[in-house]
């Protein structure tokens, strides 16, 4: 047991060396969102009359902040499809070592790289004007929520990258699914405006229980999904709660299964 | 001991259409080079990949150093080194950086990773390139470090799949070279063998353990006393003194390095791949 854990920690480590090893990939993963902050905050910003004290900017960043760490998925999925490329997975494969530790190591090196981002994307938003109101604790809290919903997902980008095995497939495929994912949500747009077909699924989409979540433990009166009454909008903490376990709970197995049997 | 037997190991792929192997027998002997020869499509990586348990083959049975590899592919995985078709490593870290985390996730601890990564380094030429990242290697580099990498532990059962594939006629002979060396350092070097009469065996067996510092292995049938040296010709005159003082006149006396045969080496470099099998005594191969 002692060793299973040490051996996915080399894992981790390998990734947080790759870090200092290429630190453009750090740096771009962590540019590209604090882009979006100045983006959306001075684009849209100016034309949506968000109606909360402190604006549009105090709605935004939780939407933001759940959008990036959806985005882990992709993280996972590429970077397991560059080492099934190139054989590494195989070589791991062939060592005595527990076989959840590849796949582990990865999605806990993949959510360390989040703790990063979310630290440079909180300081931007900080400097246009967010201020999260609820106090230290729950300020925490809410990170905390970020970066376990980024775990979450992370396993189904292990088992999107075991299974199309290619960098340049995982890095489309994903990119098509979370983008729509991310924007079918209460995350920049209220959700009472969308189709009725359209606004359902927007409300029970883990993306907005995840943005309503953060908004409530930030301090933000979440009123792009005020009106709605479903119940994940009504409830969003523990609708997040629920996901989050359901996702572990269905992707973990599953994925560690397809690493056991992957091949190139 | 075998180190790899194979019965009847049968594997297809795409649902049946491709007979990758259709049954398939190996018997290999401890310490000995095995070279899978063939054209493209014939199976040796996938042979390669079922005993080294990245496979599951449809029906037949294999044991890879006496261990199962259907049974205990954890165990099998302990006692063996893959070096496959292409390098496998981690191209943004460094040459020592692969081979330190290779070392970790063999379980050697922090500073035994270390040190074998550094002789590692130094034993294939690469310690100038250490700190650089592998995608800065040459093709050559990369072999020998990918080479390196599956030496770690020492393994019992070494499997290489076409290590010289994509090399330029130089870097084929150095990485046979690299190869060769390797086979002769897993069992030491040099040893001692003597042929005497037999009764004057076991007279002869203490005087050559006496020089050595080794037990010798005797060989009663062939009458062959037998012992790993360091400094093979001093030995060698230290032995022949003793046993002339002793009135032992032995039939046969000489110092046998292991090699790959020139033969062999002729045949692999020209062929596509090549599984070369190492064991604790490849000296021993006669
Ligand atoms: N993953 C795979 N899916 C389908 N067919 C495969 C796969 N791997 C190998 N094959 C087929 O199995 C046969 C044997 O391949 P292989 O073991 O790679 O041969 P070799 O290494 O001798 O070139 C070939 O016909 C090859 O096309
Ligand atoms: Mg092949």
């Amino acid at each position: 047991m002692l060793q299973n854990v040490s051996d996915f920690l080399v894992i981790t480590k390998r990734q947080l060396l790759q870090m200092i090893r290429i630190p453009e990939v750090l740096i771009f993963a962590t540019i590209q969102p604090a882009m979006f902050v100045l983006l959306f905050r001075f684009v849209f910003g100016g034309a949506i009359d968000s109606g909360v004290k402190g604006g549009y900017v105090q709605l935004l960043m939780p939407g933001i902040f759940v959008q990036t760490v959806a985005f882990t998925l992709a993280a996972t999925a590429v970077g397991l499809a560059a080492d099934m490329q190139k054989g590494l997975i195989d070589r791991f494969r062939s060592l005595p070592i527990s076989r959840s530790a590849v796949v582990i190591g990865r999605t806990v090196g993949d959510t360390l790289q989040n703790i990063v981002t979310l630290i440079v994307m909180g300081l931007v938003g900080f400097l246009v004007g967010w201020r999260p109101s609820s106090g230290p604790v729950k300020v925490l809290l809410g990170f905390l929520f970020l970066l376990a919903f980024g775990y979450s997902m992370s396993w189904i980008g292990v088992l999107i990258g075991l299974s199309v095995r290619e960098e340049r497939v995982a890095q489309n495929l994903v990119f098509m699914t979370v983008f729509p994912l991310t924007f079918l949500s209460n995350a920049f747009a209220p959700t009472t405006g969308m189709p009725k077909i359209l606004q359902y699924f927007a409300e029970w989409n883990p993306v907005s229980t995840m943005v309503a979540a953060c908004r409530q433990l930030f301090g933000t009166q979440n009123i792009f999904g005020a009106t709605a009454n479903s119940w994940p909008s009504q409830n969003p903490i523990l609708m997040s709660l629920i996901y989050m376990v359901l996702l572990v709970a269905i992707f973990a197995p599953i994925s560690v299964r397809k690493y056991v049997r992957v091949s190139k | 001991m075998n180190s790899i037997i194979a019965h009847e190991l049968v594997k297809t792929y795409d649902k049946g259409a491709v007979r990758a192997l259709d049954g398939l027998n190996l018997d290999v002997k401890e310490g000995t080079v095995l070279g899978l020869l063939g054209p493209n499509g014939s199976g040796k990586t996938t042979t390669v990949r079922v005993l080294a348990t990245l496979l599951t083959p449809d029906s037949g049975s294999a044991t890879v150093a006496g261990i199962d590899v259907l049974k205990h592919p954890d165990e099998v995985r302990k006692v063996i080194g893959l070096s496959g078709q292409y390098a496998a490593l981690d191209e943004t870290l460094t040459g020592w950086d692969n081979l330190n985390m290779f070392g970790r996730l063999y379980h050697l601890n922090s500073s035994g990773a270390k040190k074998r990564a550094e002789e590692l380094l130094e034993k294939f030429s690469l310690t100038e390139a250490a700190k650089r990242p592998i995608r800065t290697y040459s093709g050559g580099m990369r072999r020998r470090l990918d080479l390196a990498a599956s030496l770690i532990v020492k393994p019992k059962v070494l499997f290489l799949d076409e290590p010289t594939t994509g090399l330029d006629p130089r870097g084929r002979m150095e990485m046979w070279e690299v190869i060769d060396d390797e086979l002769k350092n897993q069992v030491g070097g040099e040893r001692l063998e003597i042929t005497v009469e037999a009764n004057q065996i076991p007279e002869a067996t203490k005087l050559v353990e006496q020089v050595t510092g080794t037990k010798p292995s005797v060989d009663n049938g062939i009458r062959k006393i037998s012992a790993p040296v360091s400094n093979g010709s001093a030995s060698l005159i230290q032995v022949l003194r003793l046993l002339d003082d002793a009135k032992i006149h032995p039939l046969d006396i000489g110092l046998k390095r292991p090699s790959l045969d020139d033969v062999f080496i002729a045949l692999t470099g020209h062929v596509a791949e090549v599984v070369v099998e190492g064991g604790a005594n490849v000296a021993k191969r006669k």
